[in-house]
Formats: C-alpha cells, sequence, structure tokens
C-alpha cells in the first residue's frame, strides 16, 4: 500500500511497535478452547432447563499484522466469539492469551488493559454512537475517559476524523442523524482507534452499508491496516468481502469451527462439506451460468440441540453412521499443516470411507 | 390528489411493433410520488416509466432511497397517506393510481400479491401459518375452512416446506427464517396473483438459504407464468433471477436493458461504477475502485444529472440539464447525456469529480 509509514527496518515492521511484547512470532491473540453457554430459563411448569450453546469449545490464533476472517451462517456463533474476545460477554470456558499474556488472571493482562488494545466496530452505525453527543465528543470519550485531557481528546478526535476521510472542521460538530450510514461507520472506525488499539474487531461492518459506499470503507480498513500496522478479526457473511479482506479464514459452524485456513487455499480447495456448500452458494454474477442446484437443503438447526457427533452430518451429503458418534476434531491436513479441517470424510483412519481425498 | 396528466397510449410509446398481443402486463409511465408533510415536500420517485410482460422478471436495482421499494408499492399503492401520486399505472388493464380506495381490496392478493422482506414482521405472530393462508382463501375466494385448510396444505408443499402438515399448525415464530420465508411465498400465492412483488426477499437470509429461496422462486415463477417485478440491492442476485434489469438512482430508471447486456456492458456510469466497485473472487490486494460520495438527499437534489457530483464522466453540461432517457438498443434505456447526441455535452468542459 501506497500510505504504509516505512518502518526503520523493512524486515520486522511489527516489533518496531513500542507495545510488542511477545516478537514478531508470538501471536497476537491465542484462543484455546473457549466456550459459552447460554442457558434458556425454564417456566415455572417446566424448569428443565435447555442450554444454547453458542461458542462451544472454539481454538484459533491470530498472527500479528494479518487479517483473520471468520464466516458463517446466524447462529454459528462468530459475533458470539468476538463478544467473548472483548469480555462484553463472560466466557464460561478457556483461555484467551493477548500478545503472550494471559487475560484476566494474576500475572496476565487485566481486562481493561485488554479491552484498550482490542477494540470493535459494529454492523449498526447508528445504534453504536450516542445520538446526543457531537460525533466528535463520542471519538474523545474513550481517551477522556481513560484520563487524557479533555483538549488533547479532542485533538486526537479531530485527526482521526481527518484519517477516517471525513473534514473535521465540517464534521466534528455534526450529530450522527445528520451523516449517511457510510460516514457514521467512518465514524465508529475512527471511535474504535482512538485508544490506538492494536486488534480491531470488525463485526460485519460493512454489511449495512450501500455497495458503492462498502467499496470505500473496505478500501479505508485495508488502508488503515497498514498504515497503523494494526490486526484485524474480520467477521462477515459476505464470502466474497471475506475473501477480499483476509489472510486467513475460519469457518464456523454451530459454536465449532469446521474449517480454517490461508484464504487462497480454503477458496481453491475447500474440504469440510460446509465450506464447499457455503461457497457454491455464492449468486453466480453471470446470468448465463445461474446456479442450478441449491447446494444445502434446510436451514442450519437449532443450537439449542446441536446433532450428536458432527454438527453438520443433518445437512451433509456425505455423512456416514462415524459422523453420528465421534465429533470430528480440528486437525491439519498432513500436506498442509496451516490448514485445518474438522471432517471425518477429510482426516485419515478415522471410520469413514473417505469420498473426499485431501488435494 | 394526483397532478392531472394526459394519459399516453401504452402501446404507441412502445412502438407499433408491440401490439395489442404482446401488450405489456403492467404498464408505468411518468410515475412520480411526494411524500409531503407540513414542513416538507420530498420527491421520492421523479418520472419513472416501465413495462413488465406476462411471465417476465423485471428486477430494480438500486441503493437504499433509490426508490425501489416505493415504485413497486405504488404497484398496488400500499404507500402512507402523505404519498401523492402521479403519472399512471396499469396492471392488465385496471387504471391502479384512479382505483377508488375500496376497489384496492381486488387488486391485492388476487391480482398483484407481495412478498416482504422480513417474514417475521409481515406475518401476523398470534395466527398459525395455516389460519393465515387459510383466512385469505376463506375471505377472498369464499372457500370453506375446511376446504382452506387442504388447499392450504397444497400450498406450503408447492413451496417445499418439509413435514407441511405439521407445519400448517406451526406459529409464525416455530419456523426457521428460510422456512417462515416460504410460508410467505405461500401465503403470496394463495389468490393466484398474474403479477408478484418481491421485495428485497432474500436479504435476510443466510446464504445457504437465500440460494434455495431464490431456486424456488424462479422455479415457481416459470411453472406460474407470473409477472414479477423483483427489488434488490444485490447484483449477484439480480443476476440470479432477473430477465431485465432496471437501475434506479435518486428516484428515476437511469438504465433498463435485458440482465446480459446490462451484466456484460453497463452504458451508465452510475451502473458501470456498481459493477466495478463489487466485490468478487480476484480482488485481493487490489485498491477497490469504488464510486466516491454518498447517494443524494432526496429532499435537496442537485439540478441537472443526480448522479453528476459522483460521476466520472460528468461535464460542466451535466450539471445543468437532466438527461431525458434515451433509447440506445433493442429495450435498452439509459438516461445520460454521454449517451445522447447532444453536442452541448460533447462541447462542454470535463469536471473533476469531488
Amino acid at each position: 500500500m501506497t500510505l504504509a509509514v516505512v518502518p526503520e527496518n523493512p524486515r520486522l515492521p511489527v516489533s518496531a511497535d513500542p507495545r510488542d511484547r511477545g516478537g514478531p512470532m508470538q501471536p497476537m491473540l491465542l484462543v484455546e478452547d473457549l466456550k459459552k453457554h447460554f442457558p434458556i430459563k425454564g417456566s415455572l411448569f417446566s424448569p428443565s432447563r435447555a442450554v444454547v450453546k453458542a461458542v462451544d469449545g472454539v481454538s484459533f490464533e491470530v498472527a500479528k499484522g494479518e487479517t483473520l476472517g471468520i464466516v458463517g451462517e446466524s447462529g454459528c456463533g462468530k459475533s458470539t466469539t468476538a463478544r467473548l474476545l472483548m469480555h462484553l460477554i463472560q466466557p464460561d470456558a478457556g483461555t484467551i492469551v493477548f500478545d503472550g499474556d494471559p487475560v484476566g488472571v494474576v500475572r496476565g493482562i487485566p481486562v481493561d488493559e485488554l479491552q484498550r488494545n482490542m477494540q470493535m466496530v459494529f454492523q449498526d452505525s447508528y445504534a453504536s454512537l450516542n445520538p446526543r453527543l457531537p460525533i466528535a465528543d463520542s471519538i474523545a470519550f474513550g481517551p477522556k475517559s481513560h484520563g487524557l485531557p479533555k483538549s488533547e481528546a479532542r485533538e486526537r478526535a479531530r485527526d482521526l476524523l481527518g484519517m477516517v476521510g471525513l473534514n473535521p472542521r465540517l464534521f466534528a460538530e455534526r450529530y450522527p442523524h445528520e451523516l449517511s450510514g457510510g460516514q457514521r461507520q467512518r465514524v465508529n472506525i475512527a471511535r474504535a482507534l482512538a485508544m490506538h488499539p492494536r486488534l480491531v474487531i470488525l463485526d460485519e461492518s460493512v454489511s449495512a452499508l450501500d455497495k458503492s459506499v462498502e467499496a470505500q470503507v473496505l478500501n479505508l480498513l485495508v488502508s488503515l491496516k497498514d498504515r497503523l500496522s494494526l490486526t484485524y478479526l474480520f467477521i462477515s457473511h459476505d464470502l466474497n468481502v471475506v475473501q477480499y479482506v483476509s489472510d486467513r479464514v475460519m469457518v464456523m459452524y454451530l459454536g465449532r469451527v469446521a474449517e480454517i485456513g490461508p484464504v487462497e487455499r480454503l477458496y481453491e480447495a475447500p474440504q469440510h462439506p460446509y465450506t464447499r456448500a457455503l461457497l457454491s452458494s455464492r449468486p453466480s454474477m453471470d446470468p448465463r451460468r445461474r446456479v442450478s442446484v441449491p447446494p444445502l437443503s434446510g436451514d442450519p438447526p437449532n443450537p439449542v440441540n446441536p446433532p450428536s457427533g458432527c454438527r453438520f452430518r443433518t445437512r451433509c451429503p456425505l455423512a456416514e453412521a462415524v459422523c453420528a458418534e465421534i465429533e470430528p476434531p480440528l486437525a491439519a491436513l498432513p500436506a498442509f499443516p496451516a490448514h485445518k479441517v474438522a471432517c471425518h470424510a477429510v482426516a485419515a483412519a478415522s471410520g469413514h470411507s473417505g469420498t473426499a481425498v485431501p488435494v | 390528489m394526483a397532478v392531472p396528466h394526459p394519459r399516453p397510449d401504452p402501446a404507441a410509446d412502445a412502438g407499433p411493433a408491440a401490439a395489442a398481443a404482446t401488450a405489456p402486463f403492467v404498464s408505468v409511465r411518468d410515475l412520480t410520488v411526494r411524500f409531503v408533510s407540513r414542513d416538507a415536500d420530498v420527491k421520492v420517485i421523479n418520472g419513472v416509466s416501465f413495462d413488465v410482460l406476462k411471465g417476465e422478471v423485471l428486477c430494480l436495482l438500486g441503493e437504499s432511497g433509490s426508490g425501489k421499494s416505493v415504485t413497486m408499492r405504488t404497484l398496488i399503492r400500499l404507500l402512507p397517506p402523505t404519498a401523492r401520486l402521479g403519472g399512471t399505472v396499469t396492471i392488465d388493464g385496471i387504471d391502479v393510481l384512479g382505483l377508488p380506495r375500496n376497489d384496492l381490496k381486488r387488486l391485492r392478493g388476487s391480482l398483484a400479491a407481495m412478498i416482504f422482506q422480513e417474514p417475521m414482521t409481515a406475518l401476523d405472530p398470534v395466527f398459525t401459518i395455516g389460519q393465515q393462508i387459510g383466512e385469505a382463501l376463506v375471505e377472498q375466494k369464499g372457500m370453506s375452512w375446511a376446504d382452506a385448510r387442504a388447499r392450504a396444505l397444497q400450498l406450503l408443499e408447492l413451496v417445499q416446506i418439509p413435514s407441511a402438515r405439521r407445519r400448517l399448525d406451526n406459529y409464525p415464530h416455530e419456523l426457521s427464517g428460510g422456512l417462515r420465508q416460504r410460508a410467505m411465498i405461500a401465503l403470496a400465492l394463495s389468490l393466484s396473483p398474474k403479477l408478484l412483488l418481491a421485495d428485497e426477499p432474500t436479504t435476510a437470509l443466510d446464504a445457504t438459504v437465500q440460494i434455495q429461496v431464490l431456486l424456488l422462486l424462479r422455479e415457481l415463477q416459470k411453472e406460474l407464468g407470473m409477472a414479477t417485478v423483483f427489488v434488490t440491492h444485490d447484483l449477484g442476485v439480480a443476476a440470479e433471477i432477473a430477465d431485465r434489469i432496471g437501475v434506479m438512482y435518486a428516484g428515476r430508471l437511469v438504465e433498463l436493458g435485458a440482465v446480459a447486456e446490462i451484466m456484460d456492458a453497463p452504458r451508465h456510469p452510475y451502473t458501470e461504477g456498481l459493477m466495478r466497485s463489487t466485490v468478487h473472487a480476484g480482488m485481493r490486494g487490489k485498491v477497490l475502485d469504488a464510486i466516491p460520495g454518498a447517494p443524494p438527499d432526496l429532499a435537496d437534489l442537485p439540478p441537472g444529472c443526480a448522479f453528476a457530483p459522483r460521476c466520472r464522466s460528468v461535464r460542466e453540461h451535466c450539471l445543468a440539464v437532466e438527461p431525458a432517457a434515451e433509447t440506445v438498443g433493442p429495450g435498452r434505456i439509459v438516461r445520460c447525456l454521454r449517451h445522447g447526441d447532444d453536442p452541448a455535452y460533447a462541447a462542454s468542459a470535463p469536471l473533476a469529480i469531488g
């Protein structure tokens, strides 16, 4: 990118950051066996409680300076994962390690410091801004409450507005309702950057925007990432957008990771039957080669009572007896260690007759 | 309410070749819609004309605020009382805008039915699916409840709802998003409409469900031979379902033509920009060629072409003159001065956008 700030030593771009603690090889984020189960309250007459296993044993890592895309359908747990990472809701189990420091434990980093280093941009640009605050005040709010003097916080807010492409002289004193959707989302991005975070979670941040504006905001996100050496966690249901921004992609299904791998590999040689179905569900963009058979039938099942064994087996064309009995572990492909799949049909000696041969 | 307007003869408008046999099923001419309140007069639709033939799918494509949904709702006059309509809308020979309010019942449901984006808000939460479909049949067709239930079952099977008999007694909240949308399609089809109006029916659905519903709609539309107007903001969806596409911007139809022609060779700078900026495979690492700026405020439209402030081919002339609809090929209409033979465009100075 042309906007990149050239560090002194181009071979070590990330460790030029004074906040870097673990060194370039230490993942920015290491998530191990993250779980969140929401109990559904029974009524007076049926006290039996059901549990929604929204996130059920999710492990992944995000390297410094990369963009990890998370895709999946509604109810797959992608947004819950984001909220758990931010500690907007408390995880039931699992560990989160931020740049080598475990979060929320003795000798680790406390949650409020994590939240300073990790910021989030939401889907609904209007609901996430205070309608009674001029946007510059909204952006300055975080730094101010963390002890920055008021004038400096406002100065920073104006700089950030300029950085996201909104002229501070024209926009600083406006209220959220006076801006268009794309402009409001730029404000939300500026506010997320106000704490100088190292990791930004973008939860469907461009999904509500019009196509012509979406492209502008995507360009902005890509250039900001280079300029500020950010790491992104990019959550979206739009597979084309995820392909555009991500270095690696994680596919989730009903609270579990189905597949994770480098973006080119995952889009060219998807291994999990769900990933394949998801990719071929994309409209063809060519009226002469229309999709003729739906790749999957039915909706994603209810996460309250997920199927036994592999959760995808009820919609899977390759399902066999073993899939109902044993939950497939997320295992690396022997030929591509960076590409991990949770599917019996792909794993060797899983008991599945193995119609899908790893490429 | 409506401004008096000379009614053009649709056959004369479409040219002598389009005689009575292929007369369009829906014909919209110079449609204008204003929303008037005490302190505002917003021109939402500014002269839209198009036809829909029997058995044809016309996609209205546009961003939020482009007027695509309002145009569609005008076809069955599903607009708030502040709306002021002008122009003509004819469906199967019926003058829709001239119809007395009490006669709209004749139009809605049996002649033209609509599918909405959010089935959870469009369906009544306190009645079962079977009751809601049955009610339409009992009220409008005079069926007995037993017959209506049998017909409702057929309809649920038609839209491929699994274990349809059980689903008849389900409430909307008991169904998944995809099934709910199918139930709404069944409800829309219950009175065998000749015109189906679909307002972003797959936008709220997951990718794997969206393609199922799109394929179902395409199948049903072919099978039942319905004329269909389909509103979407998604080029990919339009490419999957449309026969023709009408691109809307700021309350005007800026480009109209067959789907393959528009996708292959867009003529309006807005359509071009939309295609260029839509993210698809193989764009990794490239800077997206976005359209600058934002859609205009309809309450304060600029003079001349509404797209001029964002347009790459803008010239001084565009700021002064509003482009008329030019026919640039068979069934191909573009509203852009670049395509007219107006010497003033060629002569005026190119402007830099921003």
